[in-house]
Parts: structure tokens; C-alpha cells; sequence
């Protein structure tokens, strides 16, 4: 079996009294395109500096293809850092820069201009090898980054909010780049980003982290639909919460009430009983909206008002009040043939199926 | 990445030691070590022929309080404040002038009031001598011009003093007023204005407040070399405006009353360092 | 842009202080081409005071004190304070402040407690006073002046350059040669025209350790001036400003030029 690209085992960071990295264990394939996704201050970017070595763990051990990196200092791991701000040096072209790497390992004059022409050609910078880092435009500068720390095909490279600094436009472009040109090297990438939607559209696995500890990994898909806490589910996308307490379970089902609605029903959450807190959780493109008093095949309905209506362009974004006390989200693409759009002040029922919700224990 | 957290490991801070010791030894053995040699002797005795007896005594802070030593210590500071006064009434608009140019001129304006601060404050000093003198430049125009109908001995007073210490400390008060004004956001005053401020209302409600750091850095940068002053006192001043820097610098070589001398020296030395700390408790600015 | 009112009177007050400052040096300037030995009258445009300070052998020897104590003071400030600089950015902010306040402590204080206090250690510790003391004074003083120009261009150095220099294979001393020390250059450069300016242009901490053999210009400016006016004070002293403006003005241009490869 081959090793894991990166490895972190149990990974203790403090800075000062606070705890950045707690007890921190994950591991990322080869080859795969991999995020941390976190709020500030939830130690994504610790954990990036450890993997890069600018940083000490207090605990634990490191690896990389296997071997510990621990006391390697930065210079000599397998590691290149795509840095927030691009770190690009002022007084070098853009070749220079490229060539940066390469050129402290002694790699001879001939290969660095071949290499450093094909990255160039890779990030679509070629022709701009004798500009200056003030030169050229913010993407343009983000691109030499990347290609200064692919030129050395390093074990795995890091990226600090590679998207952070760019307008919306170009960074939705570069979204797509960026993914395309991991496919094309193959190499290992690990993404920091606090931009739920980049990692979910890049990455083959994302992580979430919060006050330095990992709360779950998985496939985009997961953490979205099958989120395992309720940070996770509310972090990552819009969702609609509900509180209640479980009245009973029916094998893999279970009753939950709460104040002012009927009995919903949900799956069970692992480890719940009769008597447990939990609450639901379901995105708002999976609520169906209707005015008629029956509608077959759901297994929740629920009485709302409509409080607001917002034209989307490609949808209808409603804020439905339930109950007096709770405002959810619900999305309603604008298919063509007359569907029916309501208006703020009128009551609709909000429907969904149990399998479309997510329960968790609070 | 939130904050430039440069690497903190062991081997930075070592590298770090190593890179300051050179400096920390010269400046230890020559600066340090010598102004603690002040101390020193100042609590000792004056030898027979002009040397250093090493007898404790506090004698030599006794004798300053002679009432002909306190009125050059009364001088020195009257002087002193006298020329933070001036330089601050003459600076601030200077700085607020700058500080409000376009970038490109900021540059060059600040150039040209660094580049005299820097050049030798002999010469400087001397070139007013030149224009003071009986024969100079001012009593040539005003004899020129009628107003007076012969030459004013305006050198070797305190007001030549007062004038060439302006002259020489006026860079130190403009620069730091400079920058904190510069600092001030403009949106600022635009609001203050915008609330139908008259002009010198935003003045002293909005900028003034918000530049009390740069004022009391320039103030201080002003008052403390002036104190210590000996060129401008002595080249304008004569023996009639004698100063702390003079004193000092007849005790010791004129009068060879060495621990005297640097009873005087030390107490100019707390002043000054009262002065500093207390600034630095306040906030202080960055150099 | 705002245009204030007072922007009138604001600019006049601003040129009056320029005016201020530099009239009594252009004065200078321009007596000393005065042909006439008193200042009150202008007899014609004449070289012959700067031409008795060439034929003025003591006033050679001055020259060469000044030079030479300029250049080795310089060197050992700029070593001295280009590794102090660069050692005080890598320290935490807490340890930073002591440190600071012990080197930059000739800058603070007044320049006689500096002569002062050199004169008696140099005399407890029996070293005869002359152009060693003079040197190691200078490099003293000169030490906090190189260190506040390389200072004042470090903290604008990106820090995440070293790092990213690091990342990519150099070791620490590899990254600070090809990385930092190129971009200090302005700096440094700077910082070491502008210790020779105040080498040359130093009075008091000379006056105290130079003793009685050793002369520089300041002083023998000095002492011509003690002794009574003549016009070649004039020239001697145009020629020291002029020269210590061309520097400081150099120095400062340098540090302003942005880097380039």
C-alpha cells in the first residue's frame, strides 16, 4: 500500500496559552486535491506553517511519503508554499523568481530554463519571464507563485488562501485553473481557505477545522449532505435549523417534538434515544413550498408565512417565518411553466422527506 | 496568513544573538560604560592638581546648588523651552504644509528639510554669526534701510542663542510633526467640516488632538538637545549666555574640576532621561 | 484635493521656514567668493580665500584627520549597525525595546554628555587621546545612525520574502544573501553616506577625544573662528556644507530609488 502523501499525527500547536493545533490527525492521499476549511483562528493556518516548517509542533509527529519531517527544517522538506500574499521577490523577474528554487539546489543552467519554461507555459505566463513582480496584475502575480512552487515538483504543495486576494470574476476562473492545472502535474495539493464554496468546487476531500481541531473529512458531497456535526452543517452552505427533543425512536427512525409545530420525523442520530436533544438540519433547495392543504410523498409538512421573496435570476430565494420563532431558507428554481411565486405575507406549507434532513445531537 | 509570525524557533533567537553582540559589546564599552564612569566621579573628589581623588563625597552635588550654577541651569532651561516654543510655532505649519502635498512633493520637501538637519552644525552656526555681526548681513539692511543709523550688537546675547538654536533644532520638530499629521485621516477633517467647523475650529479640535503624539515627540527631540546645547552658546552666546553644555565643558577643561563637572553632566543626564522615560511610558512613537 | 483657504498663508509660512533655513548658508556661500576682506562691502567675485586655504598646510592635514577618521568610524558603524538592525527585527517586541534604547542611546542624548564621557574613560583607562579615540567616538555615535536608516527600510521588507525564500530550498544565510541584502542595498548605502557626513561635520565628541595632536576641519573651523574672522572661514565653511549637503542629499535619493533586478 503506498503511503499517504502528508500525514499528521496527533499534532499539538500552542501559541502562548492558547491551543492552535489540537490534537490535530489527518492524512491526504497522493495525488489528491486537498482542503482545510475553517474560520480565522481555527488553526488552518497553523497547521499549513507546521506542514511548511515554519513552525514547531509542540506534539506529535509530521510525515511525508512516509518519512518524518519533524526536524527537517523548511529548506530541505519536500514542501513548497504558495503564500497568501505571494511573497514574490521585488528584485527579481519573473524567470528569477521561478527559477528560485532550482537554482538553490543547484540544478544546471540548461534544465532550470526548460523547466521554468514549462511552468511558465503551465500557468499561462509564458513570453513574461523578464517582467517584474510590480509588473504584472494581481492574478499574474498569483500564477507566478504557483509556478515557482510547481517548477520543483515538490512531494506536495501548499496553498494559503490561493484565492483570497482576487475579484470575484478572476476567482471563479481561477477556480477552475487551479483544479486543471492539479489534474495536469498530479501532484499533491493541500488548500487552506476559509471560502467554503472554493473548497467544496476543487477538492476531491475537504476538511473542516474549528478552534484547531478537525471535525470531519470527506468528499465534498458528505460534508455538504451528511455533515456529522452542527458546526459543519452550518458552516458549509446555508441551512435551516430546527430544535426539538425526541419523543421516539422506531428502529432507524425516530418522533421529534418541538414547541408550536407537529411531529417531525427524522432519521436517527447515532447514539440518540427517547429523551435526547437534537436538531435538524436541511438545505434549502431540498424544502418543497406549496398552498395545498395535501401534497403525497413527504414526510414532514410544516405551516409557514412567507416574510420575504427575492428574485435570483435563476431562482426564487424565500424567508419563510415557522412557528413565530424560526426563519428558514428555502430556494425554488424558476423553471419555466408558470410556477407559482409567492408573495411576502402569504402561508405556504414547507414539505421535505426524512432522508433529506440531517439530524444531530446537540 | 493573519499576522507575520516569522519563525520564533531557538535557532532564530540564537542567530539573533549573535548578530547583536558586536554592537551591544562597542556600544556597551563605549557609551555605557563611560556615562556610568560620569556617575562615578561625580560622587568623587577633585584632586590636588585637577585629577580624581577616589573619596565618596556628595559635595559636588551640594556645590550646584550655588545660586550662580542654578541661574545657568534657570538660563539653560528658559532657552531651551524658549526654542521648543519657536520651533513649534514655525514647524507646525511647515509639517501641516507637507503633510498635505500631493505625494510627490512630500518627498521632496522633506528632503529639503532633512538635508540641513544632517550638514555641520558648526558651519551653520558660524553662518549666523555672519549675518549677526556688526558687520553682517541684518545690520547691513537694516543701516541700508533706515531703520536703525548704526550697527545693533545683536551677537553674545541670549536672543542670538535662542535664534541659532531654533535655527539648529527646527528640522527635529518638523519631521516628527510630519508624520503624525500625515497619519491623521482626512476623512476627518473633511467631517469635521462637513459639521460646519470654521477652519481654525477644526484646527484645534480635530488635528491638534490627533498629532499630540508627533507634537510632544518633536518637543522633546527639540528641548533635550537644546538643553545640552554648547556650540550654539558658545559661538553666540559668549560668556554672556552661558549654558549647561558651557559649564560643563569649563569645568572640565578650563577649570579641571572633574568631579564637579560631571555632577553637572549627570544631572543634565536624569533630566534628559526622566524626560525620555516618561515618554516612552506615554506611548512614544516609533523612530 | 482640498483647497483650504488657508492654503494662501500656509505655503508662504512654509517657504519662510525653507527661507529660513537655508539663507544664512547661502549667505555664506556667497561671501566667501567676496573679494573684500570685511563682509560689509562687495568688492567683486573672487577665488582667492579658497586659494589661501589649498597654500594652508595645517589645513591639509586637517582634511586628511577627517577623511580617514570618516572612513574607518564609517566601516565599523556600518558592520556594527547592519548586524544590529537585522538581529533587532528577528526579536520579539518586548525583548526589542532595551536593546533599542541602549544603541540608540548616542541619539538621545546630549552630545557634550557623549564627548564628556568618553574623555574621562579614555583617560581612567590611561589610552592617550588622538585619532584612535577620535575613530572609536565616531564609530560610537555613528553606530545608532546607520542603524535607524537600515531599520526604517527593513520594517518594510515584506516579511513572508525570507520565508518564501526558505521554502524554496535556501538556508538561512543563502536567503538573507539573495534575498534581503539586495533589497537593504539602498539602505545601506544610504546609511554609510550619511555616517560619513556626520563624521565629517562632528564637533563636539571630537573636541573632547581629540586631545591636543589631532585636528579634523570642524575643529580647525573652530579654532579659526575663535581666533578672530577672517574670510577663509567663509570658504573653508562653504566647502564643508556644500559637500555634507551633496552627501546627505545622495544618501537620501539613494534610499528612495525602489529596487529593481
Amino acid at each position: 500500500m503506498s503511503h499517504a502523501s502528508v500525514e499528521l499525527r496527533e499534532v499539538v500547536k500552542r501559541h502562548g496559552s492558547t491551543v492552535a493545533v489540537d490534537h490535530l490527525s489527518l492524512s491526504v492521499r497522493r495525488g489528491e486535491f486537498f482542503s482545510i476549511l475553517g474560520p480565522s483562528g481555527s488553526g488552518k493556518t497553523t497547521t499549513l506553517r507546521l506542514i511548511a516548517g515554519f513552525e514547531r509542533p509542540d506534539q506529535g509527529d509530521m510525515l511525508i511519503d512516509g518519512r518524518s519531517i519533524v526536524d527537517v527544517p523548511p529548506n530541505l522538506r519536500p514542501v513548497n508554499l504558495v503564500f497568501q500574499q505571494y511573497a514574490l521577490f521585488p528584485h527579481l523577474t519573473v524567470f528569477g523568481n521561478v527559477a528560485f528554487g532550482l537554482e538553490m539546489r543547484g540544478v544546471a543552467r540548461a534544465e532550470i530554463q526548460s523547466r521554468v519554461g514549462e511552468a511558465l507555459d503551465m500557468v499561462q505566463l509564458a513570453g513574461k519571464g523578464d517582467r517584474l513582480p510590480t509588473q504584472l496584475s494581481g492574478g499574474e502575480q498569483q500564477r507566478v507563485a504557483l509556478a515557482r512552487a510547481l517548477v520543483n515538483r515538490p512531494a506536495v504543495v501548499l496553498l494559503d488562501e490561493p484565492l483570497g486576494a482576487l475579484d470575484q470574476q478572476l476567482r471563479q476562473e481561477m477556480q477552475g485553473e487551479l483544479k486543471a492545472i492539479q489534474e495536469q502535474v498530479g501532484l499533491t495539493f493541500v488548500c487552506v481557505t476559509h471560502h467554503q464554496e472554493e473548497a467544496l468546487t476543487m477538492s476531491d476531500r475537504v476538511a473542516v477545522m474549528d478552534h484547531g481541531r478537525l471535525l470531519q473529512v470527506g468528499a465534498p458531497q458528505d460534508i455538504y449532505d451528511a455533515p456529522a456535526s452542527l458546526f459543519v452543517a452550518e458552516f458549509i452552505g446555508l441551512s435551516n435549523r430546527l430544535d426539538g427533543r425526541i419523543a421516539a425512536v422506531q428502529g432507524t427512525r425516530c418522533r421529534i417534538e418541538a414547541p408550536g409545530l407537529p411531529a417531525i420525523q427524522a432519521d436517527v442520530p447515532e447514539g440518540a434515544g427517547p429523551g435526547s436533544a437534537v436538531s435538524i438540519v436541511v438545505r434549502p433547495e431540498r424544502l418543497h413550498l406549496s398552498q395545498q392543504a395535501t401534497v403525497s410523498g413527504f414526510d414532514n409538512v410544516v405551516p409557514a408565512r412567507v416574510a420575504k421573496a427575492v428574485y435570483n435570476g435563476h431562482e426564487m430565494q424565500y424567508q419563510l417565518r415557522i412557528a413565530e420563532r424560526l426563519l428558514w431558507t428555502v430556494r425554488v428554481p424558476n423553471a419555466d411553466g408558470g410556477q407559482k411565486r409567492f408573495l411576502p405575507g402569504e402561508a405556504v406549507m414547507v414539505r421535505w422527506n426524512r432522508g433529506e434532513s440531517v439530524a444531530l445531537t446537540r | 496568513m493573519t499576522g507575520s509570525r516569522t519563525s520564533t524557533s531557538p535557532a532564530a533567537a540564537g542567530l539573533a544573538a549573535w548578530l547583536l553582540a558586536p554592537s551591544l559589546v562597542w556600544m556597551g564599552l563605549f557609551c555605557i560604560l563611560p556615562l556610568s564612569i560620569v556617575f562615578l566621579i561625580s560622587v568623587a573628589s577633585r584632586g590636588t592638581y585637577g585629577g580624581v581623588e577616589w573619596t565618596f563625597t556628595l559635595a559636588n552635588y551640594r556645590d550646584l546648588v550655588d545660586p550662580l550654577y542654578l541661574y545657568i541651569y534657570a538660563r539653560s532651561f528658559a532657552l531651551a523651552l524658549a526654542t521648543t516654543g519657536l520651533c513649534l510655532g514655525l514647524g507646525f505649519p511647515l509639517a501641516y504644509y507637507i503633510a498635505r502635498a500631493p505625494a510627490r512633493w512630500q518627498g521632496i520637501w522633506l528632503m529639503l528639510v532633512l538635508i540641513p538637519f544632517w550638514t555641520n552644525f558648526l558651519v551653520r552656526t558660524y553662518a549666523w554669526m555672519n549675518v549677526l555681526r556688526a558687520d553682517g548681513l541684518l545690520n547691513t539692511i537694516l543701516i541700508g534701510t533706515g531703520v536703525v543709523a548704526g550697527p545693533i550688537e545683536m551677537l553674545y546675547s541670549d536672543a542670538a542663542v535662542l535664534i541659532g538654536l531654533v535655527y539648529g533644532y527646527l528640522p527635529f520638530m518638523v519631521l516628527p510633526l510630519y508624520v503624525a499629521v500625515e497619519r491623521i485621516d482626512r476623512s476627518l477633517i473633511e467631517a469635521a467640516r462637513d459639521l460646519s467647523a470654521s477652519g481654525w475650529a477644526v484646527f484645534t479640535r480635530v488635528i491638534v488632538p490627533l498629532a499630540k503624539p508627533g507634537i510632544v515627540a518633536g518637543c522633546l527631540l527639540v528641548f533635550i538637545p537644546s538643553l545640552g546645547a554648547y556650540i550654539t552658546p558658545d559661538l553666540l552666546g559668549g560668556a554672556r549666555s552661558m549654558m549647561i553644555g558651557n559649564f560643563i565643558q569649563h569645568e572640565y577643561l578650563v577649570v579641571r574640576d572633574w568631579p564637579l563637572g560631571s555632577a553637572a553632566s549627570f544631572v543634565l543626564m536624569a533630566i534628559v532621561l526622566a524626560g525620555l522615560w516618561q515618554y516612552q511610558r506615554t506611548g512614544g512613537m516609533k523612530p | 484635493m482640498m483647497r483650504e483657504k488657508s492654503g494662501g498663508w500656509l505655503l508662504a509660512a512654509s517657504l519662510g521656514n525653507l527661507l529660513f533655513l537655508y539663507l544664512p548658508i547661502a549667505v555664506l556661500v556667497v561671501y566667501s567668493f567676496n573679494a573684500a576682506k570685511l563682509a560689509t562691502t562687495w568688492q567683486g567675485f573672487s577665488l582667492q580665500w579658497y586659494a589661501a586655504l589649498a597654500r594652508d598646510h595645517a589645513l591639509m592635514v586637517a582634511l586628511q584627520n577627517s577623511v580617514l577618521i570618516a572612513g574607518v568610524s564609517t566601516v565599523i558603524a556600518m558592520v556594527l549597525g547592519v548586524s544590529a538592525a537585522v538581529g533587532l527585527e528577528r526579536l520579539p517586541r518586548r525583548q526589542r525595546a532595551w536593546l533599542d534604547g541602549a544603541l540608540l542611546l548616542p541619539l538621545v542624548i546630549p552630545e557634550i554628555m557623549m564627548g564628556v564621557a568618553l574623555l574621562l574613560f579614555f583617560v581612567l583607562v590611561k589610552m592617550p587621546l588622538g585619532l584612535l579615540t577620535v575613530t572609536i567616538g565616531h564609530a560610537a555615535f555613528n553606530v545608532p545612525v546607520v542603524m535607524v536608516v537600515v531599520r526604517a527600510r527593513l520594517r518594510k521588507l515584506d516579511p513572508h520574502l525570507e520565508e518564501a525564500a526558505r521554502d524554496l530550498g535556501a538556508t538561512p544565510w543563502q536567503a538573507f544573501r539573495r534575498v534581503t541584502l539586495p533589497l537593504l542595498m539602498p539602505a545601506i548605502v544610504g546609511a554609510a553616506l550619511l555616517a560619513v557626513t556626520v563624521s565629517l561635520d562632528d564637533f563636539v565628541v571630537t573636541f573632547f577625544t581629540a586631545g591636543p595632536g589631532a585636528t579634523t576641519l570642524p575643529l580647525k573651523v573652530y579654532s579659526m573662528i575663535k581666533t578672530g574672522i577672517s574670510p577663509e572661514i567663509n570658504a573653508l565653511s562653504a566647502i564643508l556644507v556644500l559637500v555634507s549637503m551633496g552627501l546627505v542629499g545622495l544618501s537620501l535619493l539613494i534610499q528612495r530609488k525602489t529596487v529593481h533586478g
